[in-house]
């Protein structure tokens, strides 16, 4: 942008060099992360992530489930 | 008097007798044998989410008799949420809740930390099961 000079032209409110080092903690932050994402990811088991989904079952659901699934078995003997 | 008593003495030993006869074969009747066979060898398990699961690395035979009820009972536990206007996972979820709790002891769960235990009394399982 140019600027007008109809008054005294003030002092840009940041300069470049602030951009740059902003730029740079911002990659080392993307980089950093990307690291221990990797890490994490390798060292996480399976078997975890399955229960993980399993939060969102709420427990009045199953209360209200318990009889059904209890005939379930009983009509369903096969595949128990 | 008394010889109507011992009838009727005689008449409920039977009965009682007749009821065990019939509720012993009963708990695995319907029951594939190959598949009860695995279940009583340790080599499959009850998993929390309602499904079984293999124990270990098991042959492929064990691993398609799995495979093979888990179809099933995917089959049957969709049509059952539908049914009771749930989500097919929490009627699973439920249903491994009480599959594991009435599991006889000897034969294999899964723990909420992941892991198989055998069951032996009072099954540990997830605080929200009945």
């Amino acid at each position: 942008m140019k600027a007008l000079n109809l008054t005294k032209p003030a002092r840009r409110a940041h300069n470049l060099r602030m951009g740059t080092r902003r730029a740079i903690a911002g990659v080392m932050v993307v980089l950093g992360s990307a690291l221990a994402g990797g890490c994490i990811s390798v060292n996480a088991p399976n078997e975890p992530i399955v229960i993980e989904l399993n939060i969102n079952i709420k427990q009045e659901v199953i209360y209200r489930l318990a009889e059904d699934v209890r005939q379930n078995i009983e009509q369903n003997p096969e595949i128990f | 008097m008394a010889t109507y008593r011992t009838f009727a003495r005689t008449l409920l030993g039977g009965l009682v007798l007749a009821g065990l006869a019939v509720s012993a074969p009963a708990l695995s009747q319907g029951r594939d044998p190959a598949y009860d066979a695995a279940r009583r060898a340790g080599q499959v398990g009850e998993k929390m989410d309602g499904y079984l699961g293999v124990v270990g690395v098991q042959p492929a035979t064990v691993e398609k008799i799995a495979s093979d009820i888990n179809i099933r009972r995917r089959e049957n536990y969709a049509a059952k949420a539908q049914e009771q206007r749930v989500t097919l996972q929490e009627y699973a979820f439920t249903q491994g809740c009480i599959l594991i709790g009435r599991l006889e002891d000897g034969l294999k769960y899964q723990a909420p930390d992941g892991g198989w235990k055998t069951k032996s009394g009072t099954a540990e399982r997830d605080p929200r099961c009945p």
